[in-house]
């Protein structure tokens, strides 16, 4: 039997505040076990929530990105559960009333399509601590600094059919959170945490299947990888008759296998009622209008500039637009260049690829868009070819100056003196007799092909300084 | 000196009849003295006391003290308090010194008053007679075998018996007010959100409410100055402006109309309560007030209603209570689930669990609609009902609970009987307004109380009747014997 | 509404409460007195009737995005059952 993979996603987006959604410790990643948990954050006795007005912006400014209906009147909720993490026995979130309603934004695919996916809901909620497993003679230390940092809790559409689009939806959502400011996006600090749910279903029939649940899954590289495993361990079960069954699993990334649960094996009831210590969050619309006012341009409306305004393919413009920061980087070095085209090329190529090779974001690129921008200023002025600007943005990179510095410093100046220019020509064709001959024998096609090895003697000979055009017009005149 | 009311404390210690230390070593040696026969309090810290008395003797030097400066005033043991114990009544928190202070006890700090020490309580607040306390429990000082009433027993007790000259307490239900009324205080219970509920021990979240208790009405205002207003650390507290709640109380009562709930009056009211409060209607009558016939119809309902959302509300406040981070913790749990069950079957008592229990249920799969979600509807009606009363009058008047005290033990075993005595209170939580009890007649030597109802952030016209009904009767003054005792005139 | 011994059981496991074998049925009996009190309010209409999870109908305050919490371990965790390295020891918790 064919099966269709039905994937919905569940994202758990840290919100970049300052301080946690419901108390005022700071939310910096990284500090000591329990130094930023405070009286609210341990649930002590007495202690109550005050709602971050950064947090409930920050969510509006999400819907707003994603066209949703905003809940002008959203409702947190207590969700009870039992777990050491999790110190006040209770989850604050959103069930019956979420701030953010549905929505849809646009994915790109692997193949350059693209498509619109759905988002359910997407509602604030406060994140638990972490339980570290280290041996404490047999036991778990609790470190609760991460509890009460603000979520927002994205719910897509089960609309996704593949591990690929998955991992399409997942970079999309990236690009849009860091693009609106909302949040860092770190993967690695977990900043975006992903439960997935995958139930599969004969091709071509609308009914769902039970459906898997895999919790925490942290980098887009493990999300492909635990929905493949798990589409493959659900179709040998389907396709031997046998029913899966719905749960909670685990993806373990060192044995690239999804397992059951254990702590989840008693089915869980959430017992969800209205927060007593919080009110209704009412918003108006002249707080949405504020922050509609001052969204960012949004990913979709900047590639259809860049193609636009640049004339870029809608290649390049879906990779420099992938992210803010790098889309700003480029623009900056068009605005110091002034040609669109060659600079596409150098963010792309030579840019994006050392960052690349030195595992670097845009965010601590050691050279800036300036200068950058200066660099292909002096192609395009002629003062160096673009062979040797890559030895010049090299040095850059290594941070030995600026462009012009470089190139003065290493006397890299491309050779356009004529009377210089015509020395060296000279030089080169008298030491090249045979092949000079050989050119005046040949015909015109052939004499195409036999003046490249002149042009490449000079170049060796100037140190690949010498103007290419200048070099070809005085071979051509020399060459009779 | 003991039996000095709060505003005249406030009199001789600015103009020096006494010191602040004079007072409070003045309590505090009727506290060694006398509570061994109430068991009022939980806890006493005579040093602290007693340095925070010569601190507030210094201010009073200076001229320029804060109105209660030098008062000492006895906590409700809910009120958490830095670096000295906060046991909610609890095993569960029986070791529990918390770093920070209440709200509440911040402001009495600011505004210069002494604490004595922690009252005595019903454990977590859940009960109506104080017998539910991890340390025993509280005796009524007009008789011994009497219970004082819950859950803010202790604190009424105190006071009744001259103890305190007041004292913090806390109403989810009625728990400020039965006590009051069965040890022959006055006490009120706020507008829901006029005091911070920051650093008091949840119960109901929804339903808490910190007031004061003392004998007068003027002496509650004098405490409702310190304790109400706006705490941004508490997103339920009212930005509703507060008032300075001493300027109405001589207001006369001419043309006030005072509603009597026929519901309030009927089959449930033990008879010779009822007279006290129908003299104190009449007293309130002669004082110029007009007596209006009003109709509550969903009173029926606020028994089974706050049964529902109380230990709803309470089953997950108190899920913190888990062994890791503060409080008790069973001995050696063998695995997690082991530490929670044995932490939460030890550390809680009977009454305390039963509620957790009912409320885990009536919030469960299935459960939900018919129970919680029901009540919160019923809970609607019940104020809608208040709303259309407050249409015709001022306040609403009417007994504070069904008979007076009863005996320790009458009823400790049967729960529903215990939710019954607060019949006539738990409406006030449930709509979030403001009631106040005032001492208002004597069965035999059992104190009668007269419950005062009022608009949401009304509490001024509340002290305004109950001090114009104070100044014309003297229950308010009356003392229990027993507290006459070995010390009788004080120590200073 | 009568309630059976194993709900309580299921109920107490959801609590986190543990009820000794010989307290199930006394326990149960108390519950079903309660849960037969509150049953009253099935007799009231209450369609088209708003829930009311607040009594005075406020809505929520918004806290400006600031720190103003400083680091106060060392007197929390004073008060704590069990704790090394700065962290809170519970049983081992399992995945």
């Amino acid at each position: 039997m064919q099966w269709e993979p039905v994937i919905g996603l569940e994202v758990h987006l840290q919100l970049a505040t300052h301080s946690k959604i419901f108390s005022g410790s700071p939310t910096t990643f990284g500090a000591e076990p329990n130094t930023q948990a405070s009286a609210v954050d341990l649930a002590m006795p007495g202690m109550l929530p005050v709602l971050n007005e950064q947090a409930v912006s920050f969510a509006v400014r999400f819907g707003l990105g994603i066209g949703a209906v905003i809940g002008k009147r959203s409702v947190f909720d207590r969700k009870n559960y039992f777990y050491p993490d999790l110190p006040k026995g209770y989850q604050i979130s959103q069930f019956e009333a979420p701030i953010v309603g549905r929505g849809s934004f646009e994915i790109l695919l692997e193949d350059g399509s693209s498509r619109i996916v759905g988002i359910t809901r997407a509602h604030l909620e406060e994140d638990a601590g972490k339980s570290l497993h280290e041996d404490f003679h047999g036991q778990s230390g609790i470190d609760l600094n991460r509890a009460g940092t603000p979520l927002l809790e994205i719910v897509s559409e089960p609309e996704i059919h593949s591990a690929a689009e998955a991992v399409a939806y997942l970079k999309a959502l990236h690009s849009l959170v860091t693009y609106l400011g909302i949040s860092d996006g770190n993967m690695a600090e977990g900043s975006m945490r992903c439960d997935v749910n995958i139930s599969l279903r004969p091709v071509g029939s609308g009914i769902l299947g039970t459906r898997a649940e895999i919790k925490n899954v942290n980098s887009f590289r493990f999300v492909e990888k635990a929905i493949r495993h798990e589409i493959e361990r659900q179709s040998e079960i389907l396709d031997d008759g046998g029913e899966v069954v719905q749960e909670t699993r685990l993806y373990d990334a060192e044995r690239d296998e999804t397992r059951p649960m254990r702590s989840k094996e008693v089915a869980n009831d959430y017992r969800y009622f209205p927060e007593p210590d919080l009110l209704p969050v009412v918003i108006d619309d002249a707080y949405i209008q504020a922050i509609r006012d001052a969204l960012p341009e949004l990913p979709g409306d900047k590639r259809q500039r860049f193609t636009e305004q640049y004339s870029l393919s809608k290649y390049d413009a879906n990779v420099l637009a992938d992210s803010r920061a790098l889309a700003d980087y480029y623009e900056a070095v068009v605005a110091e260049c002034g040609d669109a085209k060659i600079a596409a090329n150098w963010v792309q190529v030579e840019l994006l690829g050392q960052l690349n090779r030195d595992e670097r974001t845009i965010g601590n690129c050691p050279v800036s868009a300036t200068d950058l921008g200066a660099l292909i200023s002096r192609i395009l002025d002629k003062s160096i070819s673009g062979k040797i600007a890559k030895q010049v943005f090299e040095a850059m990179w290594q941070g030995e100056g600026s462009a012009d510095g470089i190139i003065a410093a290493r006397g890299l100046q491309q050779v356009s003196d004529s009377g210089a220019l015509e020395t060296i020509v000279d030089e080169v064709l008298a030491a090249s007799a045979a092949q000079v001959q050989q050119y005046l024998d040949a015909d015109d096609a052939k004499r195409k092909k036999l003046v490249g090895f002149f042009v490449g003697q000079v170049m060796k000979l100037s140190k690949g300084q010498a103007n290419p055009q200048m070099v070809n017009e005085l071979l051509a005149k020399k060459l009779v | 000196m003991h039996t000095n009311s709060v505003a005249q404390l406030i009199e001789g210690l600015r103009e020096r009849q006494f010191s602040s230390v004079e007072v409070t070593q003045g309590f505090l040696d009727r506290i060694d003295a006398l509570d061994g026969l109430y068991n009022s309090f939980i806890s006493v810290d005579a040093s602290a006391a007693l340095h925070a008395a010569a601190a507030a003797d210094k201010r009073l030097a200076t001229g320029e003290a804060p109105p209660l400066t030098g008062i000492p005033i006895a906590h409700k043991d809910i009120f958490c308090t830095d670096g000295m114990r906060t046991s909610c009544g609890s095993r569960m928190l029986d070791n529990f010194v918390p770093p920070y202070d209440a709200t509440v006890i911040q402001r009495f700090r600011a505004a210069g008053a002494v604490m004595l020490g922690k009252t005595n309580m019903d454990e977590f607040a859940m009960g109506s007679s104080n017998e539910s306390s991890f340390y025993g429990p509280v005796r009524n000082p007009w008789d011994t075998g009497l219970v004082p009433g819950g859950s803010s027993g202790g604190s009424a007790a105190a006071v009744a018996a001259m103890l305190a000259p007041a004292a913090t307490g806390t109403d989810t239900g009625g728990s400020i007010r039965q006590p009051a009324a069965f040890c022959g205080i006055t006490g009120l219970k706020p507008t829901y959100g006029r005091v911070s509920r920051l650093g008091m021990v949840a119960f109901a979240s929804s339903l808490d409410q910190a007031g004061p208790m003392a004998h007068s009405a003027q002496d509650c205002a004098l405490l409702l100055n310190a304790m109400a207003g706006h705490d941004p650390l508490d997103s339920t507290s009212s930005c509703t402006d507060t008032e300075d709640y001493c300027n109405a109380l001589d207001n006369n009562l001419q043309g006030l109309r005072i509603g009597l709930p026929d519901e309030y009056f009927g089959d449930g009211l033990d008879s010779a309560t009822g007279e006290c409060i129908n003299g104190a209607l009449r007293e309130l009558e002669a004082l110029g007030a007009t007596l209006v016939q009003v109709s509550l119809p969903h009173s029926a309902l606020t028994v089974p209603a706050y049964y529902i959302i109380a230990p709803a509300e309470a089953s997950t406040n108190l899920s913190r209570y888990d062994g890791v981070r503060y409080g008790y913790r069973c001995p050696d749990p063998v695995d997690l689930h082991d530490l929670y069950t044995r932490t939460r079957e030890q550390g809680f008592g009977d009454e305390v669990k039963r509620r957790i229990l009912v409320g885990t249920y009536a919030l469960s799969a299935g459960y939900y609609d018919a129970y919680y979600k029901k009540a919160q509807q019923v809970r609607r009606l019940i104020k809608q009902d208040f709303m259309n009363c407050f249409e015709q009058v001022d306040i609403i008047a009417g007994p504070t609970t069904p008979g007076p005290a009863f005996a320790l033990g009458a009823k400790s075993d049967d729960p529903i009987a215990m939710y019954l005595e607060d019949v006539y209170t738990l409406a006030v939580n449930l709509a979030g307004l403001p009631g106040m009890s005032v001492p208002a007649g004597l069965v035999g030597d059992k104190p009668v109380g007269l419950q005062l109802i009022g608009r949401h952030f009304d509490e001024s016209r509340l002290l305004n009747v109950a001090h114009r009904f104070q100044q014309a009767t003297d229950w308010h003054l009356r003392r229990p014997e027993s507290a006459a005792g070995p010390l009788t005139g004080g120590a200073a | 509404m009568s309630i059976e011994q194993n709900e309580i059981a299921k109920i107490a496991e959801l609590a986190r409460i543990r009820i000794a074998g010989e307290q199930i049925g006394q326990v149960t009996e108390r519950i079903a007195e309660i849960l037969q009190m509150v049953e009253q309010l099935q007799a009231v209409n209450t369609d088209n009737i708003e829930p009311m999870a607040n009594p005075l109908d406020a809505t929520q305050k918004l806290r400006p995005d600031i720190v103003t919490e400083e680091n106060r371990r060392d007197a929390f965790q004073a008060i704590a059952p069990a704790v090394e390295n700065g962290l809170y020891l519970v049983p081992k918790v399992i995945e």
